[in-house]
């Protein structure tokens, strides 16, 4: 799936993380190559949330790099990450509960839109044209993830499962390279799941975007990604193919729990 | 009609007229990315050109037989002009048949090429393409998903146009050719019947059958080229061909595919329908959103509306019979009318109806008289799928409660001896594809024999009791009419399906099947906590509630002499959904009795014994064409009072 050419897409280099007298992550390193599936999995509080929160520039290392598309960032606000073509969903839904899915999603494209505050006011001009544009591509994604059932439906008002689904759309909104996922699946049904693992399958296949994931639901990881990294108290245990990780030692004894040093 | 009209005889023809008189009048519609994509009448044609000769270069010849899979959408409507205009014939199938249903029809109609809707389609099409050996080529619209598929019979339905268009360069005058050699007798279109028993049968209807009575009832209705219809129900359904092909092309008027399934009902309040048509089971539907939407307003809001609605169906009940209707009601309606009747009628998207049918099977009366109580024209249809639909129509200013109206020109209606409807008709079909043995027995000296049993009352106007076959009688010999009974308790929102049972045993049973959505509102509402529709039809509640429904139907049968014995006695909910995938009902959701009965022949029997409870294990088909087994442990209660009588 790499090209080699080009170089991995994002490169994490040794970066640390600390909470306090907690080390969150220790020195871990993940290289994510265009077009990737790549899935973090690892037990509760192994830091998986905690390295998309520093992916995401939410969070700081304080050591250690990261390079996005051969550009040096690691210390980027959420953003300006945003704006280089990151984005991400999260682990409990964050949507605007009262509003409804196309506005939702529409907030998706607000880093596209260059707007000045009288013209949109006005309605007018490049101010309309470019609403039509955006509005245009939004529809797309609702077409795309079949939610155009619930469009004018306010979003607190849908089920879980497509809440999850309208973040995903916010999160395509942004057009974005890189798109972090985090635990897409989380309390969803079979049925859910299976239809989610369809659309994560189609973003990536369709639009060529590159995903990484944290996923709990073993058989997902294995079917959907490409490569999975583990995380086992904030260091990187494991890293390779659905299969070489299966048969991984230190990651069946993360698991299912071997006797600690 | 002028002499160039009636020179058209074949729809590809008239799609031409259309094309050269009216080039820029909107054909067809369909909603795409939250917008309503126009398609004029010459867009229509030359749309509709290139895919056939697309299908040309692949060496289409006259005769061949094409299948068309999806949701109601403009490429598919083209796809049959298309077939029609090479002199193929179109065959199209429920797009929710599953694979088994898909190869048998296919492989029966020897589908040379299948035009499909999405990949759902095109994955039923390669699994099951061993058992179709004359199929040679599957051509998609939709191409999300099929990124990956490599399988050379494979080809989009952009790419077959583009063909389409070198072939054109390459061959002009070809598909004008082809198409002026199209003739009246030539067969338009095989329409698969589901059939509630026995294996599908492919209707063979013929240009010269749907363009006569498509003609006749348009005549007969005064519609017009500004009519607006949505085209939601299925394409193989003979209903959807003919209101949203056969009569928008003769008449001009335009269809509208929704964007959706799911949005059908917002769609239909977007394009505000002049002509709609529904199967009982929506207009059911649509029936049980309203109530549970009334149960959730606060309790002064819910009186008015529930006095209004009773008030505007006692007034119609009294017009429906011939009645006068009393001074007082007479005053009040208008005060309904403004707080009621007017915006749900706006609400539910029929502001615009002139003429709305319910066909397909018998709607229950309570049903019929809430829509007609709305303000809306619904009337009831009489036809079949070998009659080219129209049979009976109930005419404007002559609606009934318990009839099905009037022939409609050129048809004429006689009762047989034996009390079966059969009639003569210009739109009686050409037969059974490959299946003359069954059309021998529906078609004696040009006189097609229905099935049902029904007479014209002394107005003229037909009357339909039930399936012939389906009439029966009790043990001690009083009638006992299922379908009838199955109506009246579907008319509670709560009641989404039943099977009334009654043939020779001492007294009547139903088989009930609750509404999801209705009983899973009341639950909540009641705080009653279930986890599945298996767990929620065998609450204790829910049985009660189902009880009530029950004596209410059973009181008014009481009023009925000759029905006072088909009171249900004994009932049962069942723990899963009657489903076409189990082969329970047909694609258009008529009960397939004999299945029913022969898959559930334990719990009937523990119907008619003593204990409160049964055992089931019934096999259910998924979607994707796998069974499972459920089983389930099934409450079975009396309907009390009855018994005591």
């Amino acid at each position: 799936m790499t090209t080699a050419a080009a170089g991995p897409l994002l490169v994490v280099d040794g970066i640390s993380v600390r909470f306090g007298a907690l080390l969150a992550l220790h020195q871990v390193s993940l290289e994510i190559g265009r077009g990737e599936i790549v899935a973090i999995i690892g037990p509760n509080g192994a830091g998986k949330t905690t390295l998309l929160n520093v992916i995401s520039g939410f969070y700081h290392p304080y050591e250690g790099r990261i390079a996005f598309a051969g550009r040096e960032r690691t210390h980027l606000a959420p953003p300006d990450v945003a704006a280089l073509g990151i984005a991400r969903t999260f682990q409990n839904v964050a949507l605007f509960k009262g509003m409804s899915v196309l506005d939702n999603i529409m907030t998706g494209r607000l880093l596209k839109m260059r707007g000045s505050f009288l013209l949109d006011a006005l309605w007018w001009g490049p101010a309309k044209r470019q609403e039509l544009a955006n509005r245009a591509f939004v529809e797309r994604i609702i077409d795309f993830l079949e939610i155009q059932a619930i469009r004018k439906t306010p979003a607190g008002r849908l089920p879980y499962g497509l809440q999850k689904r309208v973040e995903l759309a916010r999160a395509l909104a942004a057009e974005p390279e890189l798109l972090l996922l985090d635990e897409p699946m989380a309390g969803m049904n079979v049925e859910e799941k299976e239809d989610m693992c369809r659309f994560i399958l189609d973003v990536h296949g369709e639009f060529g975007t590159t995903i990484a994931l944290i996923e709990h639901d073993m058989g997902v990881v294995m079917d959907l990604s490409d490569r999975v990294a583990v995380l086992d108290y904030g260091r990187k245990i494991a890293d390779g193919t659905p299969d070489q990780v299966r048969k991984d030692q230190a990651v069946l004894d993360a698991y299912l729990g071997a006797i600690h040093e | 009609m002028d002499a160039t009209e009636r020179r058209a005889d074949t729809f590809p023809k008239l799609v031409r007229l259309n094309a050269e008189r009216t080039p820029r009048k909107v054909a067809i519609r369909e909603k795409d990315y939250g917008i309503w994509q126009s398609y004029t009448w010459r867009d229509y044609y030359e749309q509709s050109r290139l895919i056939a000769l697309g299908l040309a270069s692949f060496g289409f010849a006259r005769g061949d037989k094409v299948a068309i899979v999806g949701d109601n959408r403009p490429q598919l409507y083209w796809a049959v002009m298309a077939t029609q205009a090479l002199g193929g014939v179109p065959v199209p199938i429920y797009q929710d048949s599953i694979e088994k249903e898909l190869a048998y029809i296919a492989d029966h109609a020897e589908a040379r090429f299948a035009i499909v809707e999405d990949q759902e389609q095109v994955d039923k099409l390669l699994h099951v393409r061993a058992q179709c050996p004359r199929l040679e080529q599957v051509i998609y619209d939709d191409a999300r998903g099929m990124r990956d598929y490599t399988d050379p019979c494979l080809t989009s339905l952009e790419a077959l146009q583009e063909r389409g268009r070198g072939f054109g360069a390459a061959h002009p005058g070809h598909f004008e050719a082809e198409l002026d050699k199209g003739e009246a007798d030539d067969t338009a279109i095989i329409c698969y019947t589901s059939g509630t028993t026995g294996t599908p049968k492919g209707a063979m209807l013929s240009h010269r059958n749907l363009m006569a009575t498509g003609r006749n009832a348009a005549r007969a209705e005064g519609l017009g080229p500004d009519e607006e219809i949505l085209s939601y129900l299925p394409m193989a359904w003979v209903g959807d061909h003919v209101f949203s092909y056969v009569q928008s092309i003769i008449v001009g008027f335009a269809a509208n595919c929704p964007e959706s399934a799911a949005t059908v009902l917002s769609d239909l309040k977007e394009i505000g329908p002049t002509y709609f048509f529904a199967p009982p089971r929506i207009w059911e539907s649509i029936l049980t959103s309203v109530l549970v939407r009334i149960d959730d307003c606060a309790w002064p809001k819910r009186m008015l509306v529930r006095a209004c609605l009773d008030l505007g169906q006692a007034i119609e009940r009294c017009r429906l019979e011939g009645r006068p209707v009393p001074l007082w009601r007479r005053l009040l309606y208008p005060i309904g009318g403004a707080l009621v009747y007017a915006p749900l009628r706006d609400n539910l998207g029929m502001r615009r109806v002139r003429c709305a049918y319910t066909a397909g099977e018998a709607i229950g009366p309570e049903i019929f008289l809430f829509f007609r109580a709305l303000g809306i024209n619904v009337k009831q249809l009489y036809g079949m799928t070998e009659a080219s639909v129209f049979v009976t129509i109930q005419k404007d200013g002559d609606v009934r409660l318990d009839t099905v109206g009037t022939p409609v020109p050129e048809v004429e209606v006689q009762i047989a001896e034996d009390g079966e409807v059969l009639y003569r008709s210009p739109g009686i079909f050409q037969g059974y594809y490959k299946n003359p043995e069954a059309t021998r027995q529906t078609v004696a000296d040009g006189w097609l024999h229905s099935g049902d049993a029904g007479f014209l009352d002394a107005r003229g106007h037909l009357k339909i009791i039930d399936r012939a076959r389906d009439v029966t009688r009790l043990a001690d010999g009083t009638i006992f009419p299922p379908k009838y009974l199955e109506n009246k308790l579907k008319f509670s929102p709560y009641v989404k399906e039943a099977v009334c049972i009654g043939q020779d045993r001492p007294f009547v049973t139903a088989l009930v099947n609750i509404d999801l959505t209705a009983v899973g509102n009341w639950a909540e509402r009641r705080g009653i906590a279930y986890t599945s529709y298996t767990d929620l039809s065998q609450k204790a509640e829910v049985y009660d509630l189902v009880r009530g429904e029950i004596e209410r139907v059973n009181r008014s049968l009481e009023e009925d002499e000759q029905l006072k014995t088909a009171q249900i006695r004994r009932f049962l909910i069942l723990h899963k959904e009657l489903d076409p995938d189990d082969e329970e009902i047909t694609r258009t959701r008529k009960v397939r009795r004999g299945h029913v009965a022969r898959k559930y022949a334990a719990l009937i029997d523990a119907l008619y014994g003593d204990g409160d409870r049964a055992q089931v294990e019934a096999q259910v088909t998924y979607e994707d064409g796998r069974t499972g087994v459920i089983r389930a442990d099934v409450r079975i209660e009396d309907v009390v009072g009855v018994l005591a009588r």
